[in-house]
């Protein structure tokens, strides 16, 4: 104690004294490109943090749909990106497992919508992660995470694939690539602010 | 992603949530979010009296600049509810400011959607 931070100057919020902190989430199945999506627009190295499945004071009960797991933590991923003087921006990556409800309602809560990224190959894996955002009343577009070999079909059969409404945008991006992570992510923004008026 | 298998972190292996947390409850939602920033407030830069270790540990951390509770979670590589404990008791001993993300009414909504927008276009366009 009493020494310099433990942490390096890159690592803290830029105008933190007058900046508002907002959030986006950006979900999905496992291993579709969630981390990999959001390190490339993050200005730090996403961190990772652990929610326990129970919390203190709550029935251990709880705890009886997850006996036989040999965890009951789950991780997520995330990122931040400082928009403006006056907001910065983190990025959530969210897993869309159902059991993890209780982190859902802490990462869902504020938010201001949600990137839902969908490989092409395997559509029927982001039907509980679909349920899920609407479940929460989140506003969300659908960003198809276009991995090398991959056919994109083409936007009418996917809309029908996962039912969504007429006008739920539906962007191809490269997860990999920053221009394409940010184009995808300008049009979810633009939405949302159509949904807003 | 965290592998099921992988081992936990050496705190929490070592010593019990509620050890560090010191039996306490979480704190509220609305004090400490996700996105909740966080920072040493200015009075206590000398070393605090009686903090348990992760407490101090986390307020050297706090001391260099604003972070979101959730980045201090992934930098010391505690649980989350267990950080949101301990970041309670520094708020309460005022060791800490913390900025919670305001209330956000339909105008504020448009106007911080036009600043991500534009944001996002000048940074990437």
């Amino acid at each position: 104690m009493g020494s310099a931070p433990s942490l390096g100057e890159q690592a803290y919020v830029q105008q933190g004294e007058t900046q508002t902190a907002v959030k986006i989430l950006v979900v999905g199945h496992f291993a579709v490109g969630k981390t990999t999506f959001i390190g490339s627009i993050s200005e730090i190295t996403p961190l990772s943090t652990e929610e326990t499945m129970t919390r203190a004071g709550e029935s251990i009960d709880d705890l009886k749909g997850v006996q036989g797991k040999t965890t009951t933590t789950v991780a997520m991923d995330f990122g931040r990106l400082t928009v403006s003087e006056r907001i910065v921006l983190y990025l959530f990556g969210t897993p869309g497992q159902l059991r993890f409800v209780q982190m859902w309602e802490d990462m869902a809560r504020g938010a201001l919508g949600a990137l839902v990224l969908v490989d092409p190959e395997r559509l029927a894996d982001s039907f509980t992660v679909i349920d899920l955002i609407e479940q929460y009343g989140l506003d969300y577009a659908i960003a198809v995470n276009h991995f090398d070999g991959t056919s994109i079909r083409d936007e009418r059969a996917l809309r029908e694939a996962l039912d969504l409404l007429d006008d739920t945008p539906i962007v191809t991006c490269d997860a990999r690539d920053e221009r394409s992570s940010a184009a995808a992510l300008i049009t979810l923004v633009r939405y949302l602010q159509d949904r807003a008026r | 992603m965290t592998e099921p298998d992988k081992q936990e972190p050496e705190t929490a292996q070592l010593v019990r949530s509620y050890v560090i947390t010191n039996g306490r409850n979480l704190p509220g939602e609305d004090q400490f979010s996700l996105i909740t920033l966080v920072t040493a407030s200015a009075d206590h830069q000398q070393r605090p009296a009686r903090l348990s270790p992760e407490e101090q540990k986390l307020l050297e951390m706090c001391v260099g600049g604003y972070l979101s509770v959730a980045e201090i979670a992934g930098h010391t590589q505690l649980p989350l509810g267990v950080v949101k404990i301990l970041l309670a008791a520094l708020s309460e001993g005022g060791y800490l400011i913390t900025r919670p993300p305001v209330e956000r009414a339909p105008l504020a909504t448009m106007e911080i959607l036009e600043e991500v927008l534009n944001g996002l276009r000048t940074k990437f366009g």
